[in-house]
């Protein structure tokens, strides 16, 4: 399905084509990776609703990216229950071996490294979400092991 | 030895599949409601079964769907808040993985008693398994007319949506739910007008917690008795606790409202890492003020918790034993809420902010006389003068660590460097 046909699919969801306009932006971000102006512009005429209103929810919600970010999303947890599990230690680990400091992006665009908040699975802690997957009971080693698996 | 009720399919092969649902006796309860019982009466049953809301406030849920109007003129929708963003909380994200069907029958039966045809499931974007899992599990009930439009052949229309979150804890605060449902920046709502009244596009709407929903088809299927009978009987029901933190076996554990947190810490959950104590537990996620060792024989239930000065909440029980320094756990808590704080009400927005610069100068060693009085003030001034509850669990959680945990931070000042370092 093209993205017009997906997000159509979705606004037949709601009574009022202004609740489509997130999911609309899941499918968008989907697509292109990140949401830049244009993509915005295009969701808004899609819905017919308001540019504005489909730019205010893209920078609202942490999950929406207006600038691109690495083909692999390293996001850690460093909440409560994590942090009691050394969350810190992983975070420093992280900076060391990819050189970036969190928030940032290598060079090669492979990875951006981030801290989230918690993920709702701090049974696993010290959890790290990497695009759809999560991956717990992180330490050093299976972080290396991890990182050499996605490279 | 207490029977699971919600966690039994969890740990059979394909528990998210409906034939092993059925195989559990799945949607029995669904077929007994739209074969023996009117709407109204299973409102009744609910509401004697003392059901209390799983999201973390204790609501009783019949009478919730009891002030949903009879005659609106207008649509009537279910929401469930599966948004699970409190730290320390993970249980519904399992429910919703592992048994899917078991939310769905519970929404069809909430969605039958008040008189709804269509439901959101407003889910965090980050649970992508349980996304995916949910809607094939929506698909598998509506080829087996569990769901659409002649629910078992009987006149009972029922849709289920799923709605993706985008990453805003606020949005679990039940009205800037229905903001982000209609497309908004998810900021609360004043209320009243209490969604039962005015909620999804004003209709009325109701919303409960993926774990409370998930209770209904067995109070359905065992009767109202059977519930109160497991538990205090003004807070009853089988309940699920989610173990984190400095624990030897952290997970998900089914056991009866009201146990003992002590009980569950340290039989249950295996107690304390080899060689460490204990030093404080967190009850209900991190809105839930701290309780210190010497406070464990508290039941886990909404009134025992509450009388003891802390809250039940979302029932994220996390251990924090001696190594830990307990101005590091509260300026991460408090960062937290800073950061997730929509702005619309000064006193959270600017209040945590200041809160957060205190706390971190106290435990870099940075700290001065009179910051914990700036903190109590600064708590005083957040406390009950905010839109939602997001404000109040940030300062009830700061208070609760600088009451018992005092000493801690005046050596943080006094020997200016943070002693566990
Ligand atoms: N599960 C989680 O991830 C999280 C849970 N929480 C919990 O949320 C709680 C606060 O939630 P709130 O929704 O602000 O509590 P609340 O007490 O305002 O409402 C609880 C429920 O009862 C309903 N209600 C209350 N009075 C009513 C009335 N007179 N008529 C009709 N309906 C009525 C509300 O609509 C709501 O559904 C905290 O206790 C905290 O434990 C907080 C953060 C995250
Ligand atoms: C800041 C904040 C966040 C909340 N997050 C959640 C949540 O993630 N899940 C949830 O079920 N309730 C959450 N709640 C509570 C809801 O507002 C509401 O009380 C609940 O969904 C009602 O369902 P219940 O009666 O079944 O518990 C939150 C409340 C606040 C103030
Ligand atoms: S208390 Fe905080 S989160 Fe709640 S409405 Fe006010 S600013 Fe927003
Ligand atoms: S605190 Fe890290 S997953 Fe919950």
């Amino acid at each position: 399905m093209t993205m017009r046909e997906q997000i159509e699919a979705a606004a037949a969801r709601y009574p009022d084509q202004r609740s489509a306009i997130m999911p609309a932006l899941v499918i968008a971000q989907r697509e292109h990776g990140h949401l830049p102006g244009p993509v915005l512009e295009e969701v808004a005429d899609i819905l017919g609703v308001e540019r504005m209103w489909v730019y205010e929810l893209a920078t609202f919600y942490t999950l929406f990216h207006t600038e691109p970010v690495g083909l692999f999303h390293l996001q850690l947890c460093d909440n409560v229950s994590c942090m009691l599990c050394r969350a810190e230690d992983l975070l420093r680990h992280l900076e060391e071996v990819l050189e970036i400091k969190k928030g940032g992006t290598t060079p090669d665009g492979l990875f951006t490294l981030s801290t989230v908040e918690c993920l709702g699975a701090c049974e696993m802690a010290p959890v790290m979400q990497v695009g759809n997957d999560y991956h717990g009971n992180l330490d050093v080693v299976r972080i290396d092991a991890l990182l050499e698996s996605l490279r | 030895m207490f029977e699971p009720v919600l966690l039994k399919n969890i740990d059979v092969p394909d528990s998210h599949l409906l034939s092993t649902y059925e195989a559990g006796g799945g949607y029995q309860a669904l077929a007994k409601a739209l074969r023996e019982y009117s709407p109204d009466d299973v409102i009744e049953l609910v509401k004697q079964s003392n059901l209390r809301g799983r999201g973390g406030a204790g609501f009783p849920t019949g009478m919730k769907w009891s002030f949903v109007p009879k005659q609106a003129g207008k649509p009537k929708y279910l929401c469930c808040n599966a948004d699970e963003g409190e730290p320390g909380t993970f249980k519904d994200r399992i429910i919703m993985e592992r048994d899917p069907h078991q939310l769905i029958e519970g929404l069809a039966l909430s969605a039958y008693a008040i008189g709804a045809d269509t439901a959101y499931v407003y889910i965090r974007g980050e649970y992508v398994t349980a996304i995916r899992r949910l809607e094939q599990a929506i698909a598998q009930a509506r080829e087996k007319s569990y769901i659409g439009a002649n629910v078992l052949g009987s006149d009972f229309k029922f849709t289920v949506h799923v709605h993706c979150g985008a990453g805003a804890y606020i949005c679990g605060e039940e009205t800037a739910m229905l903001e982000s449902l209609e497309g908004k920046r998810a900021q609360p709502r004043l209320k009243p007008p209490f969604p039962a009244v005015a909620g999804l596009y004003s209709s009325p709407t109701v919303i409960n917690n993926v774990e409370t929903l998930a209770c209904v088809p067995h109070i359905v299927m065992r009767g109202p008795a059977w519930f109160r009978g497991i538990g205090p009987d003004r807070s009853p029901g089988p309940k699920l606790y989610c173990l984190s933190g400095q624990v030897r076996k952290p997970g998900l554990y089914e056991l009866p409202m009201g146990i003992a947190l002590r009980e569950l810490v340290e039989e249950h959950a295996g107690g304390p890492l080899p060689g460490r104590r204990i030093k404080a537990v967190i009850p209900g996620g991190v809105s839930a003020p701290v309780i210190p060792e010497d406070g464990l024989e508290v039941g886990m239930d909404f009134d025992s918790l509450a009388a003891a000065g802390s809250m039940l909440g979302s029932a994220g029980v996390v251990v924090i034993d001696d190594s830990t320094c307990m101005v590091k756990v509260s300026t991460r808590i408090v960062e937290f809420f800073h950061h997730e704080s929509c702005g619309k009400c000064t006193p959270c927005r600017e209040g945590l902010n200041w809160a957060v610069k205190v706390l971190r100068r106290i435990e870099t060693g940075e700290g001065e006389p009179g910051d914990l009085e700036q903190l109590e003030m600064l708590c005083k001034g957040i406390f009950g003068n905010t839109f939602c509850a997001l404000g109040d669990g940030a300062a009830m959680g700061l208070r609760a660590a600088l009451k018992h945990f005092r000493d801690e931070f005046v050596a943080h000042i006094e020997e200016r460097r943070c002693p566990f370092h």
